[in-house]
């Protein structure tokens, strides 16, 4: 089964993607999401999750705010800002050409 | 916003931590939430720390963090040791501090552009070529004729203004009741355009200011008069002042800052040049000649045009020259013309202090060097101290450049706080070392601004001193082998060798100072006590004015109401008073021959001067009252050698040419003890004495408008009469006024004001050099005889002396100290020549100026190791060698 290799590069499409279906989800929903919607193929190494989101807020295509949840815990909710909208766009259509690049590759072989 | 909130979260990285570490337990959690297996979860997490760490780094400036986790640390290193880390402050902040004082004292005055527009391009034209001495000589005064000459010739090429040399005069604003000093500077009108000087208020000059001589009566004041005098009253246009005879109005005020072209010297007024009375005279050169060159242009053809165009006019004027002789005629007319640059402007206080402020900083720079190698000291004794801490550290991963980047970040505390402490030092003493260059009565005014210039020279000192003595001690302690290290023996003596080869230099700098001090001391001590000839004791110096020109009756009138004064003993006359700077001078021609190429410099004085002056009378006799110029003359022993072979000349005839081509006969009267003309350094003048009494052509008395008034007083302290006099003067004559009071001994000092400062300063350094150097002896013999304690102990246990112990702790050091002196008076000896022109029979060579410098260090080094020899052999062996 392939696991978070399989994920390489993809890891900040697939953050952007879930956020702008699902806003407002913490770092373990996130991972969840991932997971189910992919059918449970795409697994994300629950630890690096974080220093990648961390890395995406940064970069100011995420924002995060602190939430008290029902039992008294602290979570920190991740949403899309509007510059990550725009990311996603660019991260979509560079994945669909390098998709399409590599299946031509694969076709014509 | 991400910058900055990176930059932010360094300095709030404890809560970044725990914020991190909430987010990831509670992603654990709602793992554990869904019902995983808590261990499972944590295990599937994987390491937190790492994490954390990950993610830190990407939320600030992983740089930035290290610098400021490195400066906490330092911070709390300084502390653990306050005392060393407090003597190492303060040794270097007077260091830093003195080296920022005597940085902004030659910033303001030798290095800051003058505040005008392109003042990169402004020249100073002056003559080289042998004086009437024979020796070389460069001056930079210029004849109004000769300027227009000059002017018209380089018009399409550079502009030339004339700036006279701003002087001291006597105005009134109101009633002539109150006369008050101002400093004036004749300008040409053209001047404030070429410089891109605005007006602050009315008008400033132009062209059409200066055309007419005597045909332009107004003034501009500069901003800073105008403030201090008339608190910025913009009622001031229009108003009017009295100079002399002449009445002038105000034009205008000129923008802030500029105050003139002459460093040290704030213009108050500024008048045209046309308004000077000598700007019609070829003979009197009055004024600097200043030229705005544009930009890229060529200098050398326009020099060699103006080099020919003065030449044309002096040859032409030497063509009246009488009784000089024609090789002091070609001397003078083969003067090059020099075009120098002059962005800082040009004052007297430049010329003269240029030199002194150079050695001063340079031996500001050798205090600071001296500090720097303590400092230096203490790092790598403290290094060493904490050799185990950084194997620790090199053995658990940490990088060899952070902890270089710690030691120097720890170095960089230390020179920053000592910045801190020395700027303030610098604040304070920058004034102070103003104030002292002055004679009281006629201070030198320099802006002292403590702007950016200042402030950026004070952070590359810092930055500079951090390097030098942090960098070694840093290099040395991130080359740390932890193996041998943490087994405890890493070669103890390579460190030694290190602090010992410092000590040396520091004692090398510290003789260099010592050396320098002693002879600007002596100077001062021998220039102080030189013989003038007369006695300066109780003596008054009055300047005197009057209105108009008045009779010679009137002068005597007044001299003999202030004797009358209680508390005078004797009154006299003379056109200006000894070692006052005035200097008038003539060549003399003996039977109807020709000048000897020597010139002779002359005085006019009233019957009675030799007494109030006590100069000692040899042969014949003082003036009569009917004694007159031309007419009549006393000569000095200086004279009688230079013009009568040493003969007594008392009886005998000389001749004077004038300008206008007149031979004037003097008879010898009197025969005078030689006295101090110009100043305390050059050789005693051939000097006569003529009547104050003077008669033009046709033998009628003429007027005087202004003579000084000398007047021997009976109190010990003569300024007490000062104010008492200055009533009487014109309660004697009511034309009469008194514009300034000195005593002749402030006159006389005023000539070793440079000499003073020198030394004071030089031994100021010397004292903080020998202390520095003392402490740095101190510190290094200390940890040495800590270093060795185990050694010392066993040899102490099998039987060794204190002597010995004495010998074992200090020879090295000793060895080091001396070998130090000896540079020093090696480097003292060469450096000596640069320095020479500066002393006053004072040899560097003499065994007297040696001798105290090395005993001062011997002693000084002695002192420094007797804590040290106590301690090594009070060792006790047990304790010693138990405690290992």
């Amino acid at each position: 089964m392939p696991k978070s290799d399989s994920l390489q590069g993809s890891l900040d499409l697939l953050v952007l993607t879930i956020l702008s279906r699902r806003p407002r989800l913490h770092g373990y929903a996130i991972m969840s999401a991932i997971q189910s919607m992919s059918g449970e193929v795409l697994r994300v190494e629950e630890g690096s999750l974080y220093p990648a989101l961390h890395r995406i807020e940064e970069a100011g295509w995420i924002h995060a705010n602190w939430i008290t949840k029902d039992s008294g815990r602290r979570a920190r909710m991740y949403e899309l800002t509007a510059a990550g909208k725009k990311q996603l766009g660019a991260e979509e259509s560079r994945w669909q050409t390098v998709t399409s690049a590599i299946n031509r590759v694969l076709r014509t072989a | 916003m991400s910058l900055w909130s990176r930059i932010a979260n360094v300095f709030r990285g404890d809560r970044l931590n725990r914020e991190i570490d909430e987010e990831l337990e509670s992603h654990v959690e709602a793992a554990i939430e869904q019902g995983r297996d808590p261990a499972e979860a944590r295990r599937a997490f994987g390491s937190m720390l790492r994490h954390r760490e990950e993610s830190r780094d990407m939320q600030l400036i992983p740089w930035l963090e290290s610098l400021r986790a490195d400066g906490t640390f330092g911070l709390r290193q300084l502390r653990k040791n306050k005392v060393t880390s407090a003597a190492a402050i303060l040794s270097l902040a007077v260091a830093i501090g003195a080296c920022t004082s005597a940085f902004r004292l030659i910033d303001a005055l030798l290095l800051r552009p003058l505040p005008v527009a392109n003042p990169e391009r402004i020249y100073d034209l002056s003559r080289q070529g042998i004086g009437p001495d024979g020796a070389p000589q460069t001056f930079d005064g210029w004849a109004y004729p000769d300027f227009q000459l000059m002017r018209a010739a380089v018009k399409n090429q550079l502009e030339l203004i004339a700036v006279s040399y701003a002087e001291p005069v006597d105005l009134t604003y109101k009633s002539d009741e109150e006369i008050e000093k101002a400093y004036l500077q004749y300008v040409s009108g053209w001047m404030f355009s070429t410089l891109g000087i605005k007006p602050a208020l009315g008008r400033v000059f132009t062209e059409n200011d200066d055309l007419k001589p005597g045909g332009h009566p107004y003034a501009v004041l500069s901003h800073d008069y105008w403030t201090h005098r008339f608190g910025q009253d913009p009622s001031v246009i229009g108003r009017t002042f009295r100079m002399g005879n002449d009445l002038y109005e105000i034009a205008g005020v000129a923008e802030a800052p500029f105050t003139g072209t002459e460093p040290g010297t704030m213009v108050d007024i500024f008048v045209p040049t046309m308004m000077n009375p000598a700007v019609i005279r070829k003979d009197s050169t009055w004024h600097r000649t200043l030229a705005m060159v544009n930009a890229g242009a060529a200098l050398e053809p326009i020099r060699q045009k103006l080099d020919a165009t003065s030449r044309a006019f002096e040859e032409e004027r030497a063509k009246g020259f009488l009784g000089m002789r024609k090789e002091d005629i070609d001397h003078y007319l083969n003067q090059r013309v020099l075009l120098e640059p002059a962005a800082s402007g040009v004052s007297d206080l430049q010329s003269e202090t240029r030199r002194p402020l150079v050695i001063l900083g340079v031996l500001v720079a050798l205090v600071l060097l001296i500090a720097c190698a303590n400092v230096a000291n203490l790092m790598t004794a403290q290094a060493s101290a904490r050799a185990r801490e950084m194997a620790v550290r090199v053995s658990i991963g940490g990088g060899r450049w952070r902890l270089v980047q710690m030691v120097l970040v720890q170095s960089a505390w230390l020179a920053l706080l000592a910045a801190a402490v020395g700027g303030l030092f610098a604040w304070w003493s920058g004034p102070f070392v103003v104030s002292m260059i002055n004679p009281p009565d006629n201070p030198a005014r320099l802006l002292l601004p403590a702007d950016w210039r200042v402030l950026s020279f004070g952070l590359v000192l810092a930055l500079g001193v951090t390097l030098l003595f942090g960098l070694v001690p840093a290099l040395r302690a991130s080359s740390v082998n932890p193996v041998s290290a943490l087994k405890g023996g890493e070669d103890p003596h390579s460190k030694r060798r290190l602090m010992h080869a410092l000590i040396a230099v520091q004692v090398a700098f510290c003789f260099l100072v010592l050396f320098v001090a002693g002879l600007f001391v002596t100077t001062f001590k021998r220039l102080s006590h030189q013989p003038t000839g007369f006695s300066a004791d109780r003596l008054l110096v009055l300047d005197a004015v009057t209105k108009q020109p008045q009779p010679l009756e009137f002068w005597v009138q007044v001299a003999e109401h202030l004797r009358s004064v209680p508390g005078v003993e004797t009154v006299a006359q003379a056109d200006a008073p000894l070692l006052g700077g005035n200097s008038w001078n003539n060549f003399v021609s003996i039977n109807g021959g020709p000048s000897n190429g020597i010139l002779s410099y002359m005085r006019g004085v009233s019957p009675g001067w030799l007494e109030t002056m006590k100069i000692a009378l040899i042969d014949g006799r003082d003036f009569r009252p009917s004694d007159t110029h031309p007419g009549s003359a006393i000569v000095n022993e200086t004279f009688a050698k230079v013009y009568f072979d040493g003969v007594d000349p008392v009886g005998k005839t000389f001749d004077l040419a004038t300008d206008e081509g007149l031979r004037l006969r003097y008879q010898i009267v009197g025969y005078v003890g030689d006295v101090r003309y110009r100043n305390l350094r050059e050789p005693i003048l051939p000097q006569f004495y003529v009547p104050f009494r003077s008669v033009d052509a046709s033998g009628a008395p003429r007027k005087k408008g202004a003579a000084t008034l000398l007047v021997r007083t009976s109190s010990s302290n003569p300024r007490t009469l000062a104010s008492i006099l200055r009533q009487e003067v014109p309660r004697a004559r009511s034309e009469f006024r008194v514009s300034r009071i000195r005593t002749q001994l402030e006159i006389n000092q005023s000539h070793t004001v440079r000499e003073r400062l020198l030394a004071t300063l030089a031994l100021f350094f010397a004292i903080v050099a020998l202390l520095l150097a003392g402490v740095g002896l101190y510190g290094v013999l200390h940890y040495s005889v800590l270093q060795r304690q185990r050694e010392i102990g066993i040899r102490i246990a099998v039987g060794a002396q204190a002597g010995g112990i004495a010998r074992l702790v200090t020879m090295e050091v000793f060895s080091m100290v001396l070998l130090g002196a000896a540079t020093g008076v090696g480097v003292g000896m060469v450096s000596v020549r640069f320095t020479e022109s500066l002393f006053y029979q004072v040899k560097a060579t003499d065994l007297q100026m040696l001798a105290p410098p090395s005993l001062a260090i011997l002693a000084g080094a002695f002192l420094a190791a007797v804590p040290a020899v106590i301690r090594a052999v009070r060792i006790d062996p047990i304790t010693m060698l138990r405690a290992e």
